[in-house]
Order: C-alpha cells, then sequence, then structure tokens
C-alpha cells in the first residue's frame, strides 16, 4: 500500500528562513501555493511545458512543477513574491506593467522568473536572445511582442548607471 | 499526485540498498523532468524517489585529453552545453543538450535522464551514440557498463534492470582529426519534440573517411545507428556523392511512424537531408580541431 510521509521542510525563500509542512507528495509548485501561500507561483499546464510556475532555485530557473517539495530542504529559492522591494516594483515588473505585457496575467510571474534569470546571466541580450530563453514560458492572449519589448526596457533600466 | 515517499541518497551504495529496499515501484529520481510529470499522470506506479543528486559521482563532470569526458547522469543539460570542452570536442554533444525544452527544463534534465526515459525520439541519445557513449549502471548485482547504442529496447523500454540507475556516461576522447555534429528538424524555432534528429562522429585522413559512426532519432521504436551510411562513408574520398549515399543509406534505414509531427516520407525525407547535413559539419569540425 502506497504511502506518504509528512516532512518539515526548511528553505530560503526570498531571502527569509522559512519552515513549513509538506507532504512527500507535494510538488515544490504545491508546496509554495498550499504550504507557504506563495499564491504568485501559478499552476498552468502542470507538466513542464508552460513555464507559469517558474521560480529560480539555488540561482537556477526551474519549473516547480517538475521538482519535489521534499528536494528543496536547505535549498534557496525565489519567486515572484521577492522581486519588489519596499521601494517599489522591480524594473522588470515596471516595465510589464508600462508596456502592456500582460492580459490575464497567470503566465506573467512565470515570464519574470524568466527574465529576472536571463538578465542576470546576460545584462545586454539580443531580441532573438530574449525570444529564445522565453520560449518556455507560454502566453496565451498577449502575444509575446510586449513581453520582448518589456524585457529589453528593463534591461536598459538595469544596465544604466545607478544615480 | 499519486502517494509516495522520497529519500535522498548520498552514495551510490545507498541508492542501490533504497531501490532495493523499495522493490519495483521504487524509482530515481534526477531532474524529474520526466519521471515527476509520469508519476502525477500515473503512466507509472511510482512509491518511492530515490533522488540521486546528492551522489558525487551523479553529479560530476571532467574532461581529459587522454581519458575524454565523463558526465555525471544527473548533471542538468545548461552545464553540459556549458562547458567549453564539450563545445569545442564534442559539439554534437552542446547541439543536442541546448536544445532539449526551454531553459528552465535544462536546469534540471539531464544526459541520464533523456536515456533513461528512452523516448525514441530523445534529442541527447542520438548524439551519445554517435560518439559511442558508454553507460556506467550501478545496481543490487554490482556495476556494469552498456553502450549507449545497445541501452535502449523499445519506446520508453531499455536494459536497466530492477534496482538499476545510470551512475555517469562516459565518452571517448576522439582521435586526431575527427569531428561531430548534432541537428535536429522541428517544425518551429525551439521547444519541439524532434520530427527527425540526426547525429555524425568521422574521423578523416586527407579527404578520406576511416571512421565513422551515424544515429537517427524519431524514425524508429529506438533512437538508431545507421551502419548503411557509416559503411558508405568509410574508405572513401568526401564529395558530395559519397555524402549523397550516406543520406541515401538513412533514409533506407528509416522505418519512421506517421504522426501528428510528421509523415513517413517527410521522415525519410529529413533523414537522407539531416545526415548528409551531419556528415558534412563533423568533416568541418574533424577540419577545425
Amino acid at each position: 500500500m502506497a504511502t506518504s510521509e509528512k516532512l518539515v521542510i526548511t528553505s530560503n525563500i526570498n531571502g527569509e528562513e522559512r519552515t513549513f509542512l509538506a507532504d512527500s507528495r507535494d510538488s515544490l509548485l504545491e508546496a509554495l501555493r498550499e504550504r507557504v501561500n506563495l499564491k504568485g507561483v501559478k499552476e498552468g499546464c502542470n507538466n513542464g511545458n508552460c513555464g507559469a510556475c517558474a521560480v529560480i532555485l539555488n540561482g537556477r530557473l526551474v519549473n516547480s512543477c517538475c521538482v519535489m517539495a521534499a528536494e528543496v530542504e536547505g535549498a534557496t529559492i525565489e519567486t515572484v513574491e521577492g522581486l519588489a522591494t519596499p521601494e517599489g516594483l522591480a524594473p522588470l515588473q515596471q516595465c510589464f506593467l508600462e508596456e502592456a505585457a500582460l492580459q490575464c496575467g497567470i503566465c506573467t510571474p512565470g515570464f519574470l522568473m524568466s527574465s529576472t534569470a536571463l538578465l542576470r546571466e546576460n545584462p545586454a541580450p539580443t531580441d532573438d536572445e530574449v525570444r529564445f530563453w522565453l520560449a518556455g514560458n507560454l502566453c496565451r492572449c498577449t502575444g509575446y511582442d510586449k513581453i520582448i519589448l518589456a524585457v529589453q526596457a528593463a534591461a536598459e533600466q538595469m544596465r544604466a548607471p545607478k544615480k | 499526485m499519486q502517494a509516495l515517499r522520497y529519500a535522498r541518497a548520498t552514495s551510490i551504495d545507498e541508492a542501490v540498498r533504497m531501490l532495493r529496499e523499495g522493490g519495483e515501484t521504487a524509482r530515481v529520481l534526477a531532474g524529474g523532468t520526466d519521471v515527476i510529470v509520469q508519476a502525477r499522470e500515473r503512466r507509472r506506479v511510482i512509491d518511492l524517489f530515490v533522488d540521486i543528486k546528492h551522489i558525487p559521482d551523479v553529479m560530476g563532470m571532467t574532461y581529459d585529453a587522454q581519458r575524454g569526458l565523463t558526465v555525471g547522469a544527473a548533471v542538468p543539460l545548461y552545464q553540459v552545453y556549458g562547458n567549453a570542452d564539450v563545445a569545442r570536442v564534442y559539439p554534437a554533444l552542446r547541439a543536442a543538450t541546448h536544445v532539449i525544452g526551454g531553459k528552465a527544463i535544462q536546469g534540471r534534465a539531464s544526459l541520464g535522464g533523456n536515456l533513461g526515459n528512452s523516448s525514441p525520439a530523445a534529442d541527447s541519445i542520438p548524439a551519445m551514440m554517435a560518439l559511442d557513449g558508454v553507460a556506467a549502471i550501478a545496481g543490487p548485482n554490482g556495476r556494469r557498463e552498456v553502450h549507449v547504442d545497445a541501452f535502449c529496447t523499445g519506446p520508453g523500454r531499455n536494459v536497466l534492470q530492477p534496482g538499476e540507475f545510470i551512475v555517469s556516461l562516459h565518452f571517448p576522447q576522439p582521435v586526431a582529426h575527427s569531428g561531430n555534429a548534432w541537428e535536429r528538424f522541428i517544425p518551429r524555432n525551439e521547444m519541439d519534440i524532434a520530427v527527425v534528429n540526426a547525429a555524425c562522429a568521422l574521423t578523416l585522413e586527407g579527404d578520406v573517411v576511416t571512421a565513422a559512426r551515424v544515429a537517427l532519432g524519431a524514425v524508429a521504436p529506438t533512437t538508431i545507428m545507421v551502419p548503411g551510411a557509416a559503411e558508405a562513408l568509410v574508405g572513401r574520398r568526401l564529395t558530395d556523392d559519397t555524402i549523397a549515399a550516406a543520406g541515401a543509406a538513412a533514409k533506407e534505414a528509416a522505418t519512421p511512424i506517421e504522426d501528428m509531427r510528421g509523415t513517413v516520407k517527410q521522415r525519410k525525407h529529413l533523414s537522407d537531408v539531416l545526415v548528409q547535413r551531419v556528415v558534412r559539419a563533423a568533416a568541418e569540425h574533424a577540419r577545425s580541431r
């Protein structure tokens, strides 16, 4: 008879040490939404195709639906909730708003996390590089042009010397 | 998700023991991009994941110019294609791993996982076959090695016995004047399953091919070696006619199904075209080294 186990997991989530209860059958997506109450992590396809659940795990972009919660003991996790600061939205978030790079918004947290990972690795991507990097994120309403514009606008802001 | 437990192994022996105790419904967890989805969709009965990503041999990657390249089974793809030695010496491997899934998949997916999943359309397997890769396997009866070209036995099926798992993949150092290449055809620019993929590794002496290995994916129940294409090349000067003969042999060897991704006619045609392209690209790589 198959069983699951209750697990106590401690991870660094958005810069804060968090200890939460999870079930050994939980995906990271389920644990973040249901156990840690981070509803910004979205469930889209739940099979690794759409990128709505993308988070940054130990510095790498992953689909949280394809990670088991049990795997993240001791890990560092970044979600969309960690992007804004008390001073305001992150440049990527602000640019997504200004360029109207979203409609329904379900895919947006995934795009934001994926774009965050891109700009850390490549602060000055070409449009093709942005498209290639974001190929694992699906948007079914806006189309991609505005998203590319928003990422490039944010990249430009982030490259500008700090005043 | 079906009810299941999770266990973290920190050594090969510990993983073997956990898998033995777990029985046939225990499953190795590497990057999870296939197996977690299969568990969720109940395509496999799994009640225990044994996470092998904390075993040093499974996560390491080493290269030296005598012994070649060894890649731990669960090394994520971004580390494979991001490795300078892989890009320089094994461009077939670089090309295949660079276009498997999107970036979020590449942060987790692995060569061992792609091989163990044994899809007929797997992108990395033809590259590993052309490079004469060898899988190091651990299990309840000890260690053994299986060449990648003898690993898959059917769609989703392979030579792994209950309790066995892939520890690492080894690729011999290519001899002088050798080159390799991999290509795939999909109807979009990225993020799609191969209609056909192809890989070639060859050795030149002047203009004459002295050794060749050609492999195809998505044209048979498993990825396949194409000995006919290699025979069309070896011992001959690398001319347009020779390359065309290799392509024709690939077209002949392909026995694809017809599905939403492509017709039989298209897949056979692509086998011809892609094999010609990878032969040319492998020769170019050989000449550049």
